[in-house]
């Protein structure tokens, strides 16, 4: 077995053992990158020279005595994430040339971890899309199958953890960004509850649902990479001051007395066939395992898309609206005035999809709209988020599809925004209610794509998330397949 | 229709975009599809449903206003796409 090819946990044991160095496992892991990246285009900026002197340093600490679970680990950082003295682009040319002057706090986290960064993942641009198909950098492939998506918006991320170009990696969720693309390549993500892990440095989409969480090759994984970025932040005032619990801990065998709640408008016709059997299954298998299923309503589910078209864009507009081409970015050359200069920069600077949310999130907050659409829709938020509070009375776990369907065509839904919009049905509402999210792999399509089954909990329950993934991957096995078809030749 | 192809143009330059002919063209009808299908928002009784804007309830976060080390200059400059001094430049405004 390669050394890129294993698990964080796995590779840990390895290290602390003295059976493998850290540069051992960061030279496998670029040769890998090397070897296969021109296929994938999971990376949009590498980092490999800082990240064999990380690997240099890891081997030190294991000497030393003082490793952790992350010390020398490769890993993958979606370009959304301010990274010190890396460039960081969200995949815009705005961006082009950035160079973050500071980390973002998991950065922070995970350096002190002894982490090793071996590149920024490509996005959908500003973290706005489905599918990880920017204009500036191009798609990412899906690594079980090239011509697909990787889904998105974290596509790189979960690409580069599926195509074993690194151990674990870390996405940012504002409408399903983690769990979609976790699910379309086959591995895990998780979502955390709005306020867990300290959004300080992650370049703001969607400022009251982004969240940033680990997208990993399994399940215990995720539990290492939470233990470490998790936290209050009073450097981000929506960081909630609570306790971090050991996530590890609460990988246990074992679901008797866990109820899981199957809500009924998640299981809709429309959905693909495959996705729907693969996901009746898993509840099967919980079943099986001890838990307790029943059914459930969240009764406000189809108006989910609806209100987050409305509130993402329209804190998109606001966030946005610092690109204007003066202290940071691209700036395009010898405009006339300020104000050609703005026109300029951002029109050229930004790609289809960030104008068209720009455009939508200004309409809705001006003048005479905002009650019309922006207070509307925060209404309706509140109905959404109440639907989950009384669901989670009854159960203690929702299981859903990701998404309705597996990884569709490059190039398949660019010109419908509405119809790639839909597609994010089963993933935008854990968002607009804060709650933790989470996708692991429940089998594959005839065709030999990957599905992934949701799993929902109320807040700050990401460990009850984590034990039903945990028992329910081991039963299962899904997560150990690998794309071995096309994206090694 | 909910948005005429005037008012996008207004929008835009409220957001400080200038699009081409062709970008007016695509985006005019996408954008209306996507206001039609939110007008199902309406479909609702939100009378006495008090909004949303965080899920989390925090109340204010507050801290003691410490100084503390900023980035100092060189690093903020670092980025500028034009720079003089201790300032950054950009086109004549007057």
């Amino acid at each position: 077995m390669e050394l890129y090819s294993h698990t964080i946990h796995e590779a840990h044991e390895m290290l602390k053992k003295r059976e493998i160095s850290a540069v051992e496992l960061t030279k496998s892991v670029c040769d890998r990158i090397d070897r296969i990246e021109n296929k994938i285009n999971a990376f949009v900026t590498m980092n490999q020279e800082e990240a064999l002197a990380s690997a240099e340093a890891a081997n030190q600490r294991y000497k030393d005595g003082t490793a952790g679970p992350l010390t020398g680990i490769p890993l993958g950082i979606k370009d959304v994430i301010c990274t010190k003295g890396l460039r960081t682009t969200c995949s815009s040319k705005i961006l082009e040339n950035y160079i973050p002057p500071y980390d973002a706090m998991v950065m922070t986290k995970l350096r002190e971890a002894g982490a090793v960064i071996v590149g920024k993942t490509n996005m959908d641009e500003f973290a706005m899309g489905s599918s990880t198909e920017p204009v500036w950098t191009g798609p990412t492939r899906n690594p079980w199958s090239l011509e697909h998506i990787s889904g998105g918006s974290s596509g790189g991320s979960a690409a580069a953890v599926a195509a074993d170009e690194c151990l674990g990696a870390l996405g940012s969720d504002t409408g399903g960004s983690i769990r979609q693309p976790a699910a379309h390549c086959g591995v895990a993500g998780l979502k955390p509850t709005y306020g867990r892990v300290s959004r300080y440095g992650l370049i703001a989409y969607g400022s009251s649902l982004d969240q940033i969480g680990p997208i990993t090759k399994d399940v215990t994984d995720l539990a290492i990479i939470m233990n470490s970025i998790s936290g209050y932040d009073p450097q981000d005032s929506t960081s909630v001051p609570r306790e971090v619990p050991d996530y590890t801990a609460a990988l246990t065998h074992g679901l008797k007395g866990i109820k899981i709640g199957l809500p009924k408008e998640y299981f809709i016709s429309g959905i693909d066939p495959e996705v729907m059997a693969a996901v009746k299954n898993g509840v099967t298998e919980l079943e099986k395992l001890g838990a307790e299923v029943m059914d459930v309503s969240l009764p406000h589910t189809e108006y989910v898309v609806a209100v987050y078209y409305v509130i993402a864009p329209a804190e998109a507009s606001s966030n946005l609206a610092r690109y204007d081409g003066v202290k940071y970015g691209f700036r395009e050359k010898s405009p006339a005035n300020l104000m050609d200069m703005y026109y300029q920069t951002r029109t050229n600077g930004f790609g289809p999809e960030v104008i068209r949310r720009i455009i939508m999130g200004t309409y809705v907050l001006s003048a005479g709209y905002y009650d019309a659409y922006y207070h509307k829709a925060s209404q309706v938020r509140t109905l959404i988020r109440r639907d989950f509070e009384e669901a989670f009375k009854v159960c203690d776990v929702l299981v859903t599809p990701v998404a309705p369907t597996p990884a569709f065509k490059i190039g398949q839904m660019t010109d419908d925004p509405l119809q790639m919009y839909l597609s994010d049905i089963f993933t935008l509402s854990a968002n607009m209610a804060g709650i933790p999210g989470m996708s692991v792999p429940c089998g594959f399509s005839s065709a030999g794509l990957p599905i992934g089954m949701q799993l929902m909990a109320g807040h700050f329950n990401e460990e009850t998330l984590l034990k039903v993934g945990f028992n329910f991957e081991s039963a299962t096995g899904f997560h150990k397949q690998k794309p071995t078809r096309q994206s090694n030749r | 229709m909910k948005i005429s192809r005037a008012e996008v143009e207004h929008v835009a330059k409220l957001a400080r975009l200038s699009l081409t002919e062709d970008q007016y063209t695509i985006f005019t009808p996408q954008i209306n599809n996507i206001l039609e299908y939110i007008e199902k928002l309406n479909e609702l009784d939100t009378a006495n449903v008090p909004p949303t804007s965080h899920a989390i309830p925090l109340s204010n976060a507050f801290r003691e206003d410490e100084v503390k080390p900023s980035i100092g200059l060189d690093l903020t400059l670092a980025n500028a796409p034009e720079k003089e001094g201790s300032t950054f430049v950009v086109p004549r405004v007057i």
